[in-house]
């Protein structure tokens, strides 16, 4: 049982744990290099996604985040008031297309499976999508309609979270960056070196994101987590004429790939401003920053097979980020097995966003000994899909 | 401070003689003077907003001037989302405010 947890990263993953633990009674201090929701959490769509995932534990993880979303939001609601910007909660739902004859019955026989775990994917015939999109291109191929698709308003989601957590007692402060560890005789971590002085620990939460493996490090504990870089357009605003979040059938295998060269694929939605972001690409460039044409150019070029109104449209500005990629594909949540105190709630990718409250809940439930919801054991560091990538980086 | 234009026997740059151009805005007929943008030349009416969010309703005007917000959008003689802080001002054009509604599912 954790009395006191100092938790790495003001992202929405650690914002989440940081509200959760204060509520459940633990004292909680947030530590974060930055500032609050400056890293992966403000770089990306605010996706909550059931229809992405394929039958297994992170689908698990997903349908048990969704169900948590709605109560959170208005719990944030009524705890913060009318004064606190609204999360922008919105179950638009999903709208997954194939756009080649080679496509459709792999993206039919994928929500076949989904359906089959329980996930309401419903394959509609091509009409049907077309009156859920009238602006989509006419000649897709297959469509699966995801209604409990749903996206959020990521930076003021952690802000929320974080301001929850100080009104249960939590301490966030920024601007401050961990160094080093304080270890007991035993070994047991007891404590960080940062650059505002040692703060003592009763356990770390280490949820930095991407920048998780350089903090382990920094721990004396190797974590396979690396960047994969994203990059998003956002159009000028104009009438509204996407209305679900609308992607083609090949996202789910640019998600599950682990290849390191660039992979896009195209995901379109639109904002309540009016803007249309498009998206998605995904390569291993370790922390480049760097605006890069050939990927807008692809990005581009995809979202008109999807919607080719756009064509016309002027694109404002991009902007990318660098999502937290697991080998295995898997976050991990849960204690460290090699050294005690240590504990990791990172590795989602790009379903951070959605997964932060049921990796939060599964956290709690560790470090407090109580029921976990779901099993938590697939997000374990010490998985057997995980092994060779703890060795191969020892 | 209000926006408006500096009288040319004022400005320290000493401009030539301005040509004076009329463009409508919203119907009505508004004067200005060649070179300016056409949020300069609705700027000097007075007017700071000329468009509303689709969310709130809330009003928009000049906000950056430099071309990157895309908040001061009007449609010209026609074409919609032109920033008016970039749209030279021609004589003649017809300027109109825009606004979006959200569509009914998005509400």
């Amino acid at each position: 049982m954790v009395s006191d947890v100092v938790i790495v990263g003001a992202g929405i993953v650690g914002a989440a744990c940081a509200r959760a633990l204060a509520v459940a009674g633990v004292r909680v201090t947030v530590l974060e290099r930055g500032a609050a929701a400056s890293g992966t959490s403000a770089k990306g769509e605010g996706n909550l996604l059931v229809s992405d995932k394929g039958p297994g534990p992170e689908l698990d993880l997903a349908v048990y985040a969704a169900s948590l979303w709605p109560d959170l939001v208005d719990e944030l609601a009524d705890e913060l008031g009318p004064a606190f910007p609204s999360l922008e909660y919105e179950r638009k739902g999903g709208l997954v297309v194939a756009t080649t004859a080679a496509g459709a019955e792999p993206l039919r026989a994928f929500a076949a499976s989904q359906r089959a775990a329980g996930v309401d994917a419903r394959a509609i015939p091509n009409g049907t999508a077309l009156e859920l999109e009238p602006w989509l291109n006419p000649e897709i191929t297959a469509a699966v309609h995801y209604p409990d698709d749903a996206q959020v308003q990521p930076v003021i989601a952690t802000e929320a979270l974080l301001a929850s957590a100080r009104n249960h007692g939590a301490a966030v402060r920024t601007g401050v960056e961990v160094t080093g560890a304080k270890r007991d005789a035993s070994g047991r971590l007891i404590g960080l070196v940062t650059t505002a002085g040692d703060v003592p620990a009763g356990a770390v939460l280490l949820a930095a994101g991407p920048w998780s493996g350089e903090t382990a490090r920094a721990l004396g504990a190797i974590l396979p987590v690396r960047p994969r870089r994203g990059m998003v357009l956002v159009t000028t605003r104009m009438p509204h004429r996407v209305f679900h979040k609308v992607y083609d059938g090949d996202y789910f295998g640019a998600t599950q790939s682990s290849d390191a060269a660039l992979q896009t694929s195209s995901v379109v939605e639109s904002t309540a401003a009016g803007t249309v972001l498009l998206g998605s690409s995904r390569e291993q460039v370790g922390f480049d920053e760097r605006l890069r044409v050939d990927v807008i150019r692809e990005i581009a070029t995809k979202a008109l097979r999807l919607f080719p109104f756009l064509a016309n449209a002027s694109i404002m500005r991009a902007y990318g980020g660098f999502r937290p990629f697991m080998p295995d594909h898997l976050p991990v949540i849960g204690e460290d097995h090699r050294i005690a105190g240590l504990w990791h709630a990172s590795g989602h990718e790009g379903a951070g966003i959605g997964l932060s409250l049921a990796t939060a809940e599964l956290l709690v439930a560790g470090m407090l000994g109580t029921a976990a919801p779901i099993d938590a054991a697939p997000f374990g560091l010490a998985r057997a899909s995980l092994a060779p990538y703890l060795e191969e980086a020892a | 401070m209000p926006a408006r234009p500096v009288p040319a026997h004022r400005d320290p740059i000493r401009p030539g003689a301005a040509t004076p151009i009329v463009i409508s805005i919203d119907g009505d007929p508004v004067s200005g003077v060649e070179g300016q943008t056409i949020a300069g030349v609705v700027l000097a009416t007075g007017r700071l907003a000329w468009r509303r969010t689709s969310v709130d309703g809330r009003p928009r005007g000049l906000f950056c001037g430099i071309g990157v917000c895309f908040d001061c959008i009007v449609t010209v003689n026609g074409e919609r989302d032109v920033r008016a802080c970039q749209r030279r001002a021609g004589d003649g054009d017809v300027v109109e405010s825009q606004h979006d509604e959200l569509p009914e599912a998005a509400r």
